[in-house]
């Protein structure tokens, strides 16, 4: 269970306050522009100290701890994969951050290079690679870090809409069907109601409390219309 | 954004490597004036001598900068062939020793020079380059080069998009892009270059025909040789940091100071040429390249006869490049991962520091403890690199930042911190940098008489000394050929390391 | 790295053997050392009767030998030094560093020479010069009315530059400040040392350079070119005079004593004239070449004591002059 407890993140004159929990499961944060998505994204991923209140995993505080200390991994939206690492590489980082890969790490991330539809190409330089075969480059990444919360910031803005489907797809088998908590920024609302459990809407300084994707567009709030622009 | 957590920090490495810096530049200087005996303060001679300094650093800086805009330009927005080249020629007149640089620009601009023998042809009167006239020309051939390399990178670093949107809505590029990109790169640009120019010496006073052109320097050198006078030669020495403090200080004031990259392969492609921009290159080319050609042309014959001890000084040349590079590259990183006010100090306070006084310095500190024989060559080696860093800085310092911009948060949440990020992320991310800012070192050491001639006996004679004796014992055919070779080690090393920063690097 | 660490392994390893035999250790300036000069050839041959280990060590030109043993002080390894000029023999004397010499020899200067503390090992005329089809002047008005370009060192920062200065103020005294404005308009430009005005003299920036008498002797024989020659000037050249001294604090002063008799017999004087390019201290046979060089009419030397007390005054004429 992810906690965000009376939780206040302050960016010079910006506030945004969030006050809820989310269960397992594909979440979409949604929400204009410069409304903070990203902002709470950073403080759940250790990068912004929050100016008051917590970020709490399964009742543990994580105040204080290093984003790589975090149950946390989190993809951007670019620069996901380190251009003078092979593929193989890049997703090991995921599992031994010190590259030692022994054979049985060697057999895991080719396991996981196959379960993203990456077989064979773990020799690869990032740059040979297409942005799509990027992209699953990087979720092989998040598989072997095995973290239980997986935040993508989007990580799949660059994408076409076919692509993006797919990788939206592989998302929610590989990651959300293993019980993680995935939170996903979309600048797309379609996005949110095809494959999102939960959408929590980030306008006007709040993070609203995650709602169900069916109820809360059936029956969409003043915020969420004004978004929407309906 | 304001980010917590910036991956990958050596804050207490940096200090030691800032405390290192300071303590082998205004040490020797402390040491100097604890040694004086007799006090005596400046002489008149001597302000005449700091206002002559200033003056010629200050319109040096700016010939220097002001002709290296539009041949940055012209490279900026120009692919051709041997480009490429001509950009590693650049970096070629700088890192010659002072009198190899400065018989090639007699060979050219002097009495006997090819550009009299050609006026003369058409029946116009030799021109003398002897006077401040001599001193800027050889000092814009030195420093021409360098300009043009931190003002290239100003424009490779301007976006292409921007250079595209300015072009959709027709608006002015010198205006919105280039000014302001300019504003920015100039001060740092001037400030290095006049910095370079206050502790010159050499140049200043064998062309600058007479007493009128008498250096900061020189003064030192004449107090130290002539008068023993170590108290005058520390305050000399103290006027020289406190010059480059006040020149830093408004430098700063106005910008930022911003570095030169090891990148200089992008092209925008633009539609804003002008043909002038081959007039500018082909210019440049010329000044720079023909006074180059004549050194090679004088030292081919006797470079197969030079006797075996000259090149045994190539190879102590070679071991001593070798170890400052090591050291210059090292302190360097250190301090660009730290950054900061300590990174911007140590940038300039080497180039503030005269050359005699360090040697002296140094001396008085070693003496009583080893026979300065003994070290000559470890000493050499730590000052070559302590010269050095200020270009490695420059180089690195953009280089760390922009790898933390793009991949900070990544290697944060990968726990790829302390060590472990400088091996898996840093490092190879820099090897580009790296590579350029040990090929600047590598080529800096190997051309720098320094202060190896008060420690050096023959046999720790290093290439420029050796090339030296050689002028002094009446071989000046060998000794063009030992110019030769010192130039062509330079450039090697040079050369290696900045391909070997390129090979296998990815994007 | 390796290599320094090598070499100083190899020093290390090496002096306990050396312990066994006496080693003297003479400062002097880099070119007596180097392999063309007279170093070699002298240490093979003081080492084959004194059962020592002569050691030079180089330290730059004259005035940094100098400044060199007043940085090291009465601590200095050097056992003597050798090759201070009579401009810096007074500033040397004031140290207190150095010890009586108690050689009596006989000595071939063109001046009486007599200083019980600094002996003359070669000496030489300080001259203008040029090459032969150049036309010779004699005297400093001469050469100052004349359109002629010339390039003289820094007195500040170059012995022979001193030297210039001295001979301007020993034939000319008051008229010094006169003879330098004549000449502002010659002289091309002011060299930092010998060796940047010699090559700018051979690159043909200028007519005629200020060097030595000896000078052509080199391009002679060794380059076989008979196109150089100096000027003798009607009222005398001015002559720099090189000599040795003992240091005070001698740990050998018997060998150094051994040594000082040494510089002024045969062996070490006919080494000179064609490696130091200079004349020898003592009546030698001189070697073929030497006969057609230019001597002057005279020899012109300031006492070291007084060079010493007109150096402030006439470096301020000097400058003013040519500051103008």
């Amino acid at each position: 269970m992810l906690t965000c407890d009376d939780l206040t993140l302050r960016q010079g004159a910006f506030t945004l306050r969030a006050d809820w929990s989310l269960s397992p499961g594909l979440t979409a944060v949604i929400g204009p522009s410069g409304g903070g998505k990203s902002t709470l994204l950073s403080a759940i991923a250790g990068f912004l100290d929050p100016a008051s209140g917590c970020v709490l995993w399964d009742g543990r505080n994580l105040s204080g701890a290093a984003p790589g200390n975090r149950p946390v991994t989190m993809l951007f939206q670019d620069n996901n994969l380190f251009p003078h690492l092979t593929v193989a590489q890049n997703a090991g980082l995921g599992l031994v951050p010190s590259l030692r890969l022994t054979k049985d790490h060697s057999d895991r991330v080719a396991v996981a290079l196959d379960r993203v539809g990456l077989a064979g190409l773990g020799d690869r330089k990032p740059n040979a690679l297409s942005g799509g075969q990027q992209s699953r480059a990087a979720l092989a990444r998040v598989l072997l870090a095995d973290r239980p919360v997986v935040l993508l910031d989007e990580a799949f803005a660059a994408l076409g809409p076919a692509l993006r489907a797919q990788m939206l797809e592989l998302v929610q088998s590989i990651l959300v069907a293993a019980g993680r908590t995935v939170l996903m920024v979309t600048h797309d609302p379609a996005d949110a109601q095809n494959v999102a459990d939960n959408v929590i809407l980030v306008s006007d300084g709040y993070a609203h409390p995650p709602q169900d994707t069916g109820a809360l567009f059936a029956d969409p709030s003043p915020e969420l219309r004004r978004y929407l622009g309906t | 954004m304001a980010q917590r957590a910036v991956a990958i920090k050596a804050a207490g490495p940096a200090w030691v490597a800032a405390a290192l810096v300071l303590a082998l530049t205004v040490g020797p200087l402390v040491a100097v004036a604890f040694r004086a005996q007799v006090g005596s303060g400046l002489a008149a001679g001597d302000w005449a001598a700091i206002r002559f300094t200033i003056w010629q650093a200050v319109v040096s800086a700016l010939a220097s900068v002001a002709l290296a805009i539009p041949v940055a330009r012209a490279l900026a927005r120009r692919r051709f062939r041997g480009r490429a080249a001509l950009v590693m020629l650049l970096g070629a007149p700088f890192l010659l020793p002072v009198i190899v640089a400065v018989l090639g620009l007699l060979a050219v601009f002097g009495r006997g020079g090819i550009l009299n023998a050609m006026l003369g042809t058409i029946g116009i009167d030799p021109i003398s380059i002897y006077g401040a006239a001599g001193v800027i020309l050889a000092h814009v051939f030195f420093n021409l080069p360098l300009a043009v390399r931190l003002i290239l990178q100003g424009w490779l670093d301007i976006p292409a998009e921007r250079f595209r949107l300015a072009a959709q809505l027709n608006a002015p590029v010198w205006r919105v892009l280039e000014w302001p990109m300019l504003v920015r790169v100039l001060p740092g640009t001037l400030l290095v270059i006049f910095l370079i120019c206050l502790t010159s010496f050499a140049v200043a006073l064998t062309l600058g025909g007479g007493p009128r052109a008498t250096t900061v320097e020189l003064a030192i050198y004449q107090a130290i040789r002539f008068d023993f006078d170590l108290g005058r030669a520390a305050l000399l020495a103290a006027s020289q940091f406190v010059l480059c403090a006040v020149a830093a200080v408004v430098a700063w004031r106005i910008t930022p100071v911003d570095g030169l990259g090891g990148g200089l392969d992008r092209v925008v492609a633009r539609w804003d040429q002008s043909p002038l921009d081959w007039l500018w290159l082909g210019a440049v080319t010329l000044f720079l390249v023909t006074p180059l050609a004549m050194i090679v042309l004088r030292g081919v014959p006797g470079f197969l006869d030079m006797p075996a001890s000259v090149w045994t000084a190539a190879g102590r040349s070679i071991a001593v490049a070798v170890g400052s590079t090591v050291i210059s590259v090292s302190l360097a990183l250190t301090v660009a991962l730290r950054g900061g006010a300590i990174a911007q100090v140590i940038g300039v306070t080497p180039l503030a520091s005269s050359a005699l006084v360090m040697g002296t310095g140094l001396f008085i500190i070693v003496y009583p403890v080893v026979s300065p024989t003994v070290v000559a060559l470890p000493v050499t080696m730590v000052v070559n690199a302590m010269l050095a860093l200020p270009f490695a800085l420059r180089v690195l310092i953009p280089a760390v930042q922009d790898v933390r911009q793009n991949y900070a948060r990544l290697a944060a949440t990968l726990n790829l911190t302390g060590w472990r990020g400088l091996r898996i992320v840093m490092l190879p991310r820099l090897r580009r940098p790296l590579g350029f800012a040990a090929g600047l070192s590598a080529a800096l050491s190997m051309g720098d008489l320094g202060v190896i001639a008060l420690f050096a006996t023959d046999a720790q004679e290093t290439l420029p000394l050796a090339m030296y004796r050689l002028m002094g014992a009446y071989r000046m055919e060998t000794a063009a050929s030992a110019a030769l070779l010192l130039v062509a080690l330079s450039l090697l090393a040079f050369w290696i390391c900045d391909k070997g920063g390129r090979v296998d690097a990815d994007l | 790295m390796k290599t320094t660490l090598t070499s100083v392994a190899a020093i290390v390893a090496a002096s306990p053997v050396l312990a066994q035999t006496p080693t003297l250790n003479v400062y002097t300036y880099d070119s007596f050392t180097s392999e063309w000069g007279p170093g070699p050839a002298i240490e093979d041959a003081f080492e084959a009767t004194c059962g020592c280990d002569l050691v030079f060590t180089g330290a730059g030109d004259g005035a940094a030998l100098l400044a060199r043993l007043q940085l090291e002080g009465p601590r200095t390894d050097a056992d003597v030094v050798l090759g201070l000029d009579t401009n810096l023999t007074a500033v040397a004397r004031d140290t207190g560093l150095f010890t009586t010499h108690g050689v009596d020899a006989d000595l071939s200067l063109p001046v009486d020479y007599d200083d019980d503390m600094f002996l003359p090992f070669d000496w030489g005329y300080l001259a203008f010069v040029a090459d032969k089809d150049t036309p010779a002047v004699s005297s400093f008005q001469e050469l100052a009315d004349s359109d002629l370009s010339i390039v003289i060192q820094d007195p500040r920062s170059s012995t022979p530059g001193l030297g210039l200065l001295m001979w301007v103020q020993a034939v000319h005294g008051d008229d010094a400040g006169a003879i330098w404005e004549g000449l502002a308009d010659n002289i091309v430009t002011v060299t930092p040392g010998w060796t940047e005005a010699y090559n700018l003299f051979l690159e043909g920036e200028a007519d005629a350079v200020l060097s030595y008498t000896t000078s052509p002797a080199y391009h002679l024989i060794a380059e076989e070119d008979d196109t150089k020659t100096a000027w003798a000037f009607d009222e005398g050249n001015y002559l720099q005079v090189e000599v040795a001294g003992i240091l005070a604090e001698t740990d050998q002063p018997d060998l150094a004593e051994q040594f000082m008799q040494f510089i002024v017999s045969d062996a070490f004087q006919t080494v000179i004239p064609t490696t130091n390019w200079m004349y020898p201290a003592t009546d030698i046979a001189l070697p073929d070449g030497f006969d057609t060089l230019t001597v002057p009419k005279k020899g012109v030397l300031l006492s070291a004591a007084e060079a010493a007390a007109r150096r402030d005054d006439a470096l301020d004429t000097w400058r003013n002059a040519l500051s103008q």
